[in-house]
């Protein structure tokens, strides 16, 4: 299409071509799961882990911790793109200067390809780990006591109790934690528009913001349509693994198909 | 003898052992609440200093520009507008989505009818679709119909959303009982009536944990008003925020307060409800479970 007079040109399969063809597009698909592995792991760490701390019994404040915890989903993505953006800027940046204080060099986040992937899934991570706390609590409130009873008159000792226990009994929730973030990750948008304005190579463009930049800032409505039914492609075949992931998941552990419901 | 003098001294060292993990445990909650919050220090402390003292210097303390500040803010943007515009958008918008999308877990959830399970397909898959996918051909009908600059296409389509019906079925299906809604038809009373005095009382917890979520996810809303919305007496709160920030003299201090201000109502919402949303998530999958 073009955008000045809105008149339709056939041009046949010439933006799909183009497309399947075209480096930053397999590029951004690259960005976009690296940056979401880059965020799953230690926001699934920290969550389990404070989800388990926080069930023991002489735990105090719970509650307001948990409070706590989500209050940086209630943020808006443009004030996280902000304030990441100020905190990791450089030189003289909040970070920076902690850096510098240490005796060490400032380092410049925006234009190291990694380094600017890993801010930005920190940021991710930092915005949704709350939320799988409560995921992970409700999956811990379900695990009955007396099976853990029953394993302390064992001797199981605490990492035994963990892994041979909670785990295995939890394992539909963790699953259902691990689809949803895959799915939000592949759609990951303003935290990549808005952290970085500038990242050599393009290292921070997920596959939302290629279509986004090809359509609404290079003007090319046609070819971001294109890339629009690429990604859904992309977004299905992910969807169809996680489909069977669960179902065989269901099948298996009777207790879980019933618990993954939850939300 | 030995055994005897060395029980109590073990038994010490176990009981101080688990003393020095709970304190690490503590402190390390502690810490990752203090990163949660964070952000929100900065914000509140930065909305006291001027710009100046914004960009050259860590702030820990508050300064005395918060009145300032503010007063710089409502002369940029017109600040009771946002507010209100937010607010009548987020309300309208979760109210609809909440009652719509109630009424069509409960169908997929207690009625049985033809391409039932389609249509459930087809709302799973939707799920899955980032919403920026279809901007252009949304912008474009949108343009088409003249509606840009109108509330309508952001309200309207919001009561599609497929994953509120997608949890209000789950919720449904384990949290009420068939025999209610039987009883209820043997007692004669109609569908709607139905729906209004047995489903939308049994659901309460269900609704209001996505319905403030709901609220949240429209009040941050950006890109949809973003391309919708050129009037600047229709922009939401954070459109006009981001205004600030774009005009040729980025003004932090006045942008801050204006963040904390579009921040602060969902926190209150948030702590009144998080006790209704923590219980129902964990009793739900109890029941289940």
């Amino acid at each position: 299409m073009d955008p000045l007079t809105g008149n339709l040109n056939n041009i046949g399969f010439e933006n799909y071509k183009r497309l399947f063809t075209s480096v930053y597009f397999y590029r951004s698909i690259y960005n976009t799961l690296l940056i979401w592995i880059m965020s799953i792991i230690p926001q699934l760490t920290i969550a389990f882990l404070l989800a388990l701390f926080m069930q023991n019994k002489w735990f105090r404040g719970r509650s307001f911790l948990r409070n706590i915890y989500c209050f940086p989903n209630l943020v808006t993505s443009v004030t996280i793109g902000l304030l990441f953006g100020s905190l990791f800027s450089y030189p003289g940046g909040a970070i920076n200067n902690i850096i510098s204080a240490l005796g060490m060099e400032q380092v410049d986040f925006q234009n190291h390809q990694m380094l600017a992937r890993m801010v930005i899934a920190l940021a991710i991570c930092w915005k949704n780990f709350g939320f799988n706390i409560i995921f992970f609590t409700a999956g811990l409130n379900s695990v009955s006591e007396d099976v853990y009873e029953a394993a302390k008159v064992d001797g199981a000792n605490t990492w035994h109790r963990v892994t041979k226990i909670t785990m295995p009994l939890i394992k539909p929730i963790l699953v259902y934690v691990f689809i949803t973030s895959i799915i939000g990750g592949l759609q990951m948008f303003d935290e990549s528009k808005l952290v970085f304005t500038n990242v050599p190579g393009d290292a921070t463009t997920t596959m939302v913001k290629y279509l986004y930049d090809a359509s609404f800032v290079r003007l090319q409505f046609g070819y971001g349509a294109a890339a629009s039914y690429g990604i859904f492609l992309i977004i299905s075949i992910f969807s169809v693994i996680a489909f069977y992931l669960t179902r065989n998941k269901s099948e298996t552990v009777e207790v879980g198909s019933k618990r993954r419901r939850m939300r | 003898m030995k055994n005897i003098k060395n029980q109590p001294k073990e038994a010490i060292r176990a009981i101080m052992l688990k003393r020095f993990l709970h304190i690490l445990i503590y402190l390390f909650s502690f810490a990752v609440a203090l990163t949660a919050f964070y952000p929100f220090l900065v914000m509140i402390v930065s909305s006291t200093h001027d710009t100046y003292n914004i960009v050259a210097k860590i702030n820990i303390l508050p300064g005395d520009q918060l009145v300032r500040n503010f007063n710089r803010l409502t002369q940029y943007i017109n600040l009771r507008r946002g507010f209100l515009n937010s607010l009548f958008l987020a309300v309208v918008t979760s109210v609809v989505q909440i009652y719509f999308t109630a009424m069509a877990g409960y169908a997929f959830s207690k009625f049985k009818f033809k391409g039932q399970n389609l249509l459930f397909g087809v709302v799973l898959v939707a799920m899955m679709i980032p919403g920026q996918i279809s901007i252009i051909g949304f912008y474009k009908q949108i343009q088409d119909m003249g509606l840009i600059n109108n509330y309508i296409p952001i309200i309207i389509p919001a009561i599609a959303d497929c994953f509120a019906v997608f949890f209000y079925k789950q919720f449904l299906d384990s949290g009420l009982p068939n025999e209610l809604v039987e009883a209820a038809i043997a007692d004669g009373a109609k569908e709607i009536t139905i729906f209004h005095r047995l489903v939308i009382p049994i659901m309460k917890p269900a609704l209001v944990t996505k319905g403030v979520m709901s609220f949240i996810g429209s009040w941050n809303s950006y890109l949809k008003p973003l391309i919708l919305l050129n009037d600047k007496d229709k922009m939401t709160l954070p459109l006009m925020i981001a205004t600030v920030r774009d005009s040729t003299h980025a003004d932090f201090g006045a942008q801050y307060i204006g963040m904390v201000i579009s921040v602060i109502p969902l926190v209150i919402i948030f702590i009144f409800s998080s006790r209704i949303i923590m219980n129902n998530i964990s009793v739900g999958s109890a029941i289940k479970g």
